[in-house]
């Protein structure tokens, strides 16, 4: 070390010890630093193509078979656009935000070895949770948003006056406690494996296929309703394009050979139910992994 | 406040496993103490509980008189903290991590600029302040790593082997970081494998072993453990010391009770009554003006003593 190095030697009288910010300021400023490296990362990027890729599939679909009667229905009115196109896609952007910004955010704490420059600072644990969660939200968001913004270009295109439904806001404002809730479980999920890989996989295949295939068992088989599965409930996302609300329940029986009888029963949430299965998913899943990761040792 | 550290009936358990057994320890005041002990001795897991990265099985662990398991953002307010090789989130730069780590400690920002810009120099680090970490080698985040656990200026420093994985000329670097550190009165509490960098920086020695605390002293005190109450010193002249130079002006001083030649401008003596003991000696050596150079209590004191006491174990 060169003799001519600056002294750390703390100034006579000075302290560079101020007051410790407290919980809320500290996960907001974890949180901004945590969506800066989110937002120069591959992840991001890749993030983004996703959904430019999604709604570039949309776009040239409705460019290209412009004349196509279905094509035309779907562009009649605004509700009938959004209902298809947000309500449809906006699920699937959340569900890949999610594992993208959230899936290794515990996790890769511990593998990454992350954790332990943070877990050396004053900062509580819960802390690190809340901060990490807000950066993967505001992250979330931005994947979102771009995704809005690809379909009020097509929107303003196709529908010049009603490219900005009432029902579009309220919907939004449904996905937004969807992604909360997703969120939730994809930290739950975090916090229960040290790596990283383990997390994201076991949140790919649940949220893509997982949960859909154990909604379709329950209720075909079981002949329950699936209120306790979260892909269940995001069907009320599209409600608000609606004029009508799908029944609650609904039997039908089919007509077989020979007189035979085949009766199915499909399921729809009500609103009600729709946003009480998502902020029960937040609530328990969030809370769930918090304390996990309050348990959970840098060994 | 006197700064301290103090771990309390300390144990931990993996299964069956005990990691550490019922350690107790208490450092106060501003010194360097260097926490000796083979692999697997519980260094790390001592040095975990401290920054509350692992949990005790039972006991507690203090930092400057504050609980870590009961009040963690207050025990670590005033504490720097380097274990094992931290990684740093690898699209901020050194300059934004040590921001980061500044503001989460609510330093002010003007503050944060200033003492990022010492800290980063200290580590030579400067030039590379805008650079993304993910593209640093080992090396270069270790020093970046160091930088961030001295932003703050704490009075309680813990490290974890931090030279560890630097080549050998970051190894002395480090030396010099940590040594320059001591100047400024605060408590060092530094695991190390290596002998010669605790004798060379410490003040005092932790000595661990499966778990156990096997004897806390200062490093002057060690070597009259080994050999009774006599310190071994080597001594260094600048030119060649005639024999009966050693044993009219040496031999004969008050506490010293042999005197051996090493080669013709070294001697090694033996001196009594400890730290007080050899600073009297030290005195009437440099008054003799006999051309002393050095006055080093022996390191081979410590490793014998880090030998004998952790054979005792096996």
């Amino acid at each position: 070390m060169a003799a001519a190095a600056p002294s750390v030697m703390k100034p006579e009288g000075s302290s560079t010890m101020g007051v410790v910010p407290g919980t809320l300021a500290q996960a907001l400023l974890l949180s901004r630093y945590q969506f800066r490296d989110y937002l120069r990362s591959r992840r991001f990027v890749l993030m983004m193509l996703i959904v430019a890729v999604i709604g570039g599939i949309l776009s040239f679909v409705l460019a290209y078979f412009n004349s196509n009667p279905a094509i035309q229905g779907l562009t009649a009115s605004g509700d009938a656009f959004y209902g298809s196109a947000w309500a449809g896609g906006v699920t699937i952007v959340i569900i890949f935000a999610g594992i993208i910004f959230g899936g290794d955010a515990i996790a890769g704490e511990f593998q990454n070895k992350t954790g332990y420059f943070l877990m050396g600072l004053p900062i509580k644990r819960t802390t690190v949770y809340v901060g990490k969660f807000l950066a993967a939200l505001a992250a979330s968001l931005v994947a979102v948003f771009f995704y809005l913004a690809i379909l009020l270009a097509n929107g303003a295109y196709y529908l010049h006056g009603n490219a900005f439904p009432f029902a579009l806001g309220e919907s939004f404002l449904i996905s937004l406690l969807y992604l909360f809730a997703l969120l939730g479980s994809v930290f739950l999920f975090s916090s229960l494996f040290k790596n990283s890989l383990y997390a994201v996989l076991v949140v790919a295949v649940l949220f893509l296929f997982g949960f859909t295939l154990l909604q379709g068992v329950i209720t075909d088989l079981v002949k329950i309703e699936p209120w306790f599965i979260i892909t269940y409930a995001d069907q009320v996302i599209g409600y608000p394009f609606l004029s009508t609300l799908p029944p609650h329940v609904t039997t039908t029986t089919l007509m077989g050979a020979r007189g035979a009888t085949l009766t199915t029963t499909s399921y729809n949430p009500t609103y009600l139910e729709g946003f009480a299965i998502m902020f029960g998913y937040f609530i328990l899943t969030a809370l769930a992994g918090l304390w996990l990761f309050e348990r959970e040792e840098f060994t | 406040m006197t700064p301290s550290l103090e771990a309390v009936g300390l144990t931990k358990r993996f299964g069956s496993f005990t990691a550490l057994d019922h350690l107790s320890l208490k450092i106060e005041g501003a010194k360097c103490v260097g926490f000796l002990g083979p692999n697997g001795a519980g260094k790390t897991t001592t040095l975990k509980m401290f920054t509350d990265l692992i949990f005790p099985t039972e006991g507690e662990t203090f930092i400057n008189g504050i609980s870590v398991q009961k009040d963690r953002k207050r025990a670590l307010s005033d504490c720097g903290d380097l274990i094992e090789t931290p990684e740093i989130y690898p699209s901020l730069t050194p300059r934004e991590a040590l921001e980061m780590s500044g503001a989460l400690r609510g330093m002010r920002p003007e503050e944060i600029r200033s003492r990022t810009a010492v800290v980063l120099e200290e580590v030579k680090m400067s030039e590379w302040a805008t650079q993304k970490v993910g593209r640093f080698s080992k090396g270069m985040k270790q020093r970046v790593n160091i930088a961030a656990s001295l932003l703050s200026d704490p009075e309680v420093v813990i490290l974890d082997e931090p030279s560890t994985g630097l080549d050998p000329r970051g190894m002395a670097e480090v030396r010099n970081i940590v040594r320059g550190l001591k100047k400024e009165n605060r408590l060092i509490f530094m695991s190390s494998h290596i002998l010669s960098e605790v004798v060379d920086i410490c003040d005092e020695v932790a000595l661990i072993d499966h778990g156990k605390l096997l004897f806390y002293d200062a490093l002057s005190n060690v070597s009259s453990r080994l050999t009774g109450n006599a310190t071994s010193v080597q001594l260094t002249f600048v030119r060649p010391i005639p024999d009966e130079t050693l044993s009219a002006q040496v031999a004969s001083l008050p506490g010293v009770t042999s005197v051996a030649r090493v080669d013709p401008q070294r001697a090694k003596v033996m001196i009594t009554g400890g730290a007080e003991g050899q600073a009297q000696v030290l005195e009437r050596l440099a008054a003799a003006r006999m051309g002393l150079l050095s006055f080093e209590p022996s390191q081979s004191a410590l490793e014998e003593l880090y030998l004998q006491e952790i054979s005792k174990g096996d």
